[in-house]
């Protein structure tokens, strides 16, 4: 009897091990990635790097310039209109959760969640670039805001709910309208929360490249015509990363560098947000 | 007089916002139409004999998407192998054994791990990741290359590497899943465990047995995202359509083979074919998908 109460200890020390070594395992791999890319990349990170435009293989020295400017514009396209789309979809989600339109509405969205972000670029490219046989800017801007669409809309859907149902009452009590109790009191409410929603969402499409590959495309020189071909950060470290050349590896990483800066950036900004939401709804 | 206003302004509100709403549903149909309508030359040609066509030959016009296909639930099945114990031990960890204060930091660390984006772990994937594999592979002693499992010489881009790199991008959502799960098991049921006497593992495996639906709902979700996943796999699985079992062999997944060849499809043909690839995978990933989280939901309300 004791024995056996003993191995079922033993068992249990050792499950609890397990879980705590698998916690190592995991964070193994973000260590050594963020070690390579900082390492790999803060030595080709200069203020070339910001300024100048690829050089042709062969010359060193040259910057992503115009990759840097690509990926800002595509998001800027992306959030343009996902992010009123999103909002206003989450609303009617949230006012109302139970009729059969909204259903569906956010079966769709799940849906649209799961779907592979080279599928999204299929897609784009058989409406928008297919039809003008021009890869193009606006292209990758709407691959990218489909993507982000399905998160806006689920944070502004929950937040939404959080918001407490006194506050609406009082507004339609005083005889302000639906949409003027949503636009002028709840919304604004929840909008901390929102925003975050949206910076997560922005950091997500910020790093995708599988579907600018065939929308967006990319472009050795500087633009910001959206009817053109584009450069990105995500496109121009693949380029660079399967190309044989060692000066184009360390751009590469560079680049690599500046992207996780920017979604670490971006989460930590999210993070505190909710911190600060949290304190604010604290009674 | 009033109220006929407030009606009118609350049915205009409804119609105007339903209608932004409904642009979700047209994108989602949308996909599903132009994958379709691009890829009807391939099916017309092809037909069912598509997704059994083991040959891949651009100049001959002769089109099978079997190897992708092949290379694509390998690869995830090798991932969800590897990542399953270890996310779900995450997912125990943080929600069951971890000091309070850990909690947060690790939650917040494993989800970092979610955020890199793909091209990075792409990128370190061809430079740090596939080197150790090739080391790894010309350590294999000569009599397990007998085995299918290890046949082939050691290049380090293949499915070894593939499936190690997939398996990390998958933890974050698989454990952040099951956390959710487990957080969401009655506590009376840890409490009639240990009130019998059983040890902290046997009332955490309790708890894992009462949340298995959303469990394995959250290992499929992780399953789905494998499966779609685009650039890290393409940089380091070697990209040869070939159907091995060998984890050292360079093969192909289905994202991989549109991610290299979209923008080079010279015919119309070869595109549709393309497309129709893409097709296959938005089916296979949606139901997955629905599956998934009709089995994580289930038990939410329980």
């Amino acid at each position: 009897m004791t024995s056996t109460s003993l191995r079922r200890r033993l068992v249990s020390r050792a499950a609890e091990a397990f879980c705590a070594v698998s916690v190592v395992i995991a964070l193994l791999p973000l260590a050594l990635i963020l070690f390579y890319v900082v390492k790999e990349g803060i030595g080709a990170l200069n203020a070339d790097f910001f300024t100048k435009m690829p050089k042709p293989v062969g010359e060193a020295g040259g910057g992503m310039a115009n990759a840097i400017a690509g990926t800002l514009i595509l998001i800027a396209i992306a959030a343009g209109f996902a992010v009123p789309a999103g909002v206003i979809c989450g609303i009617h989600l949230s006012e109302y959760p139970k009729s059969a339109f909204s259903t569906i509405v956010r079966f769709a969205a799940d849906v649209l969640n799961g779907v592979p972000s080279i599928v999204v670029g299929i897609f784009v490219y058989g409406i928008l670039v297919l039809p003008v046989k021009r890869f193009s800017a606006l292209s990758g801007g709407v691959a990218l805001g489909i993507l982000m669409l399905p998160i806006v809309i689920r944070t502004t859907e929950e937040l939404l709910r959080l918001v407490p149902a006194g506050l609406r009452e009082g507004a339609l009590a005083l005889g302000a309208t639906r949409s003027r109790a949503i636009f002028t009191v709840i919304l604004p409410a929840a909008l901390p929360g929102i925003l975050t929603g949206i910076l997560v969402a922005l950091a997500r499409v910020a790093g995708e490249t599988a579907p600018l590959l065939f929308t967006a495309f990319n472009n050795r020189y500087w633009s910001t015509s959206l009817t053109q071909p584009i450069a990105s950060l995500t496109v121009q470290v693949f380029t660079y990363a399967i190309s044989p050349y060692e000066d184009w590896h360390r751009q590469a990483w560079a680049g690599a560098f500046l992207l996780v800066m920017m979604i670490l950036v971006l989460s930590i900004a999210a993070r505190l947000a909710v911190r600060r939401l949290e304190r604010m709804n604290r009674p | 007089m009033n109220t006929t206003f407030k009606s009118r302004d609350d049915r205009g509100f409804r119609i105007g916002t339903g209608a932004i709403a409904a642009l979700v549903l047209l994108v989602v149909l949308g996909i599903g139409f132009e994958l379709t309508r691009q890829s009807l030359l391939s099916i017309a040609k092809f037909g069912f004999g598509f997704w059994k066509g083991t040959t891949w030959d651009p100049v001959s016009g002769e089109f099978g998407a079997l190897p992708f296909i092949w290379g694509t639930l390998y690869s995830a099945l090798l991932a969800l192998l590897l990542s399953t114990p270890i996310a779900i031990g995450i997912a125990v960890f943080i929600s069951e054994l971890s000091p309070r204060a850990l909690r947060q930091p690790l939650t917040y660390l494993t989800e970092l791990l979610a955020a890199i984006p793909s091209i990075v772990y792409g990128l370190w994937g061809v430079f740090v990741l596939v080197p150790a594999v090739r080391k790894l592979e010309l350590m294999t002693p000569e009599s397990w290359k007998k085995i299918p499992l290890f046949k082939g010489p050691p290049l380090g881009v293949g499915m070894l590497a593939a499936a190690l790199i997939l398996a990390v991008m998958v933890i974050p959502l698989t454990s952040s899943v099951a956390r959710e799960v487990l957080k969401n098991v009655p506590s009376t049921q840890r409490e009639a465990a240990y009130a019998l006497g059983a040890t902290r593992w046997e009332a955490i495996r309790i708890a894992l047995g009462f949340g298995r639906t959303g469990i394995i709902g959250a290992i499929m979700l992780g399953f789905g995202r494998a499966l779609g996943e685009t650039m890290a796999v393409t940089m380091v699985i070697g990209n040869n359509p070939q159907l091995s079992a060998s984890l050292f062999a360079p093969q192909y997944t289905m994202a991989a083979v549109i991610a290299n060849e979209f923008s080079e499809a010279a015919d119309e043909l070869y595109l549709h074919a393309l497309i129709e690839i893409g097709l296959l995978l938005f089916i296979i990933t949606i139901i997955v998908n629905l599956i998934s989280r009709v089995m994580v939901r289930s038990r939410r309300t329980a």
